[in-house]
């Protein structure tokens, strides 16, 4: 028993069969509870009012968003070193979902800047960072969209996916050193003492695990769609050369 | 190596389009944001270190789908992979032809551009200086891009999307580096930064380009 078992398609599917209701329905409980004690439950707080409870969206999809591209490292990984189809698969189906985690991300951000820093927009260092994060997702997504050959495409976006890590992470600091910005610290950190108060901080733990698994369904899903449209591309080739 | 550069360069030069098109580009821009902004000397100055890098950046974009695109076309990048230069090495030359032909001539004409734009007397060596310095990861950056996007029919627009992300920290530190010695700030950390960049893409991007061209290959 070991984990590259699921590397083969058929055990993947059969696995994934069982494994789906159960963990879109742990995504809905999770994400239902903690946004309801977020949104219903929290005091409003003495200087932000009820904006700050933008929190239970804005936190956990910019930590899932960078936490797709981690993902999407790994599985350009395997699949240059290992060449199991599966794992690029899913590097591919992540894309769109850490796209989606990331405007999500940056709308939420300006709407609770508006009233609280008195702009949409600022050219702070996190914000930018973001915003390039979100232009290597579309670059990423491009390339795949743009080569024919799968498998060809498969490599090049790995390649991709590990070069722009570097570039990104590089990008991070960069704009950094390039403007102090507006934004504040780490709002949950372990050891830090300035982060939220543990009111707002356990709906925040359970609508973080709640996005975690919600992004894990999702990734799920759209890895069995394109495993499927893989089998139906196969399936009409050999039609075609009539065997 | 030598010999694959000299031909990179010769075809460069005799063919004419590519080379001059990178300065042409990089004038024009100079040209049209005085027109746009309006030609207040103090606004000029100030934004002039910003205008000259991306247009930098963007002089440097136009010409990169040529790297491989038609080499790939007539069949000769086939044989460039099967001789014994490894890939890798191809890479690195074509990149360096590349920023021969268009990277230096972007270097030394900025000064004059920064005329232009009437950057501050201060700014003048630390733009040399910069854009001497971070132009060539430009150039290998805009390699491995291009090596990625080189089979493709909509690659120019494929390209930009993916080169242009990659080139922000470059673009961050060479700008700040001219905008520090125009005040009179410390600009050698930003220029170090951007030099690291530099070498940091020399050492990575050829192995890298030479994996997509590979798989673009096979």
């Amino acid at each position: 028993m070991s984990i590259w078992e699921y590397a083969n398609p058929k055990k993947f599917m059969q696995t994934s069969t069982l494994a789906l209701p159960w963990v879109s329905g742990l995504a809905v409980v999770l994400l239902v509870a903690g946004l309801v004690w977020g949104f219903f439950f929290t005091p409003e707080d003495y200087k932000q009012g009820s904006t700050v409870k933008i929190i239970y969206l804005h936190v956990p999809s910019a930590m899932m968003a960078v936490s797709a591209w981690f993902m999407m490292l790994v599985g350009s990984l395997i699949w240059l070193i290992r060449r199991h189809h599966v794992s690029a698969l899913a590097a591919k189906a992540a894309a769109p979902v850490g796209l989606t985690f990331t405007v999500i991300g940056l709308v939420t951000g300006a709407i609770w800047g508006q009233p609280m820093w008195g702009t949409w927009w600022a050219w702070d260092p996190r914000l930018t960072s973001f915003l390039i994060l979100g232009l290597f997702y579309l670059g990423y997504i491009a390339l795949w969209s743009a080569v024919e050959d799968a498998d060809t495409a498969a490599d090049l976006t790995s390649v991709l996916c590990i070069v722009g890590s570097v570039f990104a992470f590089l990008s991070r600091y960069a704009v950094l050193f390039w403007n102090q910005g507006l934004h504040q610290g780490a709002s949950l950190s372990v050891d830090s003492e300035q982060h939220v108060s543990d009111v707002y901080a356990f709906p925040l733990w359970i609508c973080i695990a709640g996005f975690l698994v919600l992004f894990v369904t999702l990734v799920l899903l759209r890895t069995r769609t394109e495993i499927r449209s893989r089998r139906i591309m196969a399936l009409m080739a050999r039609e075609r050369t009539g065997a | 190596m030598i010999a694959l550069l000299q031909r990179d360069l010769r075809l460069a030069f005799r063919a004419g389009g590519g080379f001059g098109l990178g300065l042409a580009f990089f004038l024009m821009v100079a040209v049209l944001v005085p027109l746009g902004v309006g030609p207040e000397g103090a606004l000029l100055a100030r934004i002039a270190p910003g205008i000259l890098w991306v247009g930098a950046l963007l002089a440097c974009l136009l010409s990169l789908d040529r790297m491989f695109a038609l080499d790939f076309e007539d069949g000769a990048l086939d044989l460039m992979a099967v001789s014994p230069l490894p890939l890798e090495g191809v890479v690195a030359m074509k990149a360096l032809a590349h920023w021969l032909v268009t990277g230096l001539p972007l270097v030394l004409i900025a000064p004059v551009l920064g005329l232009l734009l009437s950057l501050a007397p201060g700014g003048y060596f630390w733009l040399l200086a910069s854009l001497f310095l971070g132009t060539p990861a430009l150039s290998l950056i805009g390699g491995f891009g291009a090596a990625l996007t080189v089979g493709l029919k909509r690659g120019g627009l494929i390209l930009s999307l993916i080169v242009l992300p990659m080139y922000v920290p470059s673009l961050i530190f060479g700008a700040e580096a001219v905008r520090r010695g125009a005040v009179g700030g410390d600009a050698v950390v930003p220029l170090l930064l951007l030099a690291a960049i530099s070498l940091g893409s020399v050492a990575i991007l050829p192995f890298a380009a030479a994996a997509a061209l590979r798989a673009n290959l096979k």
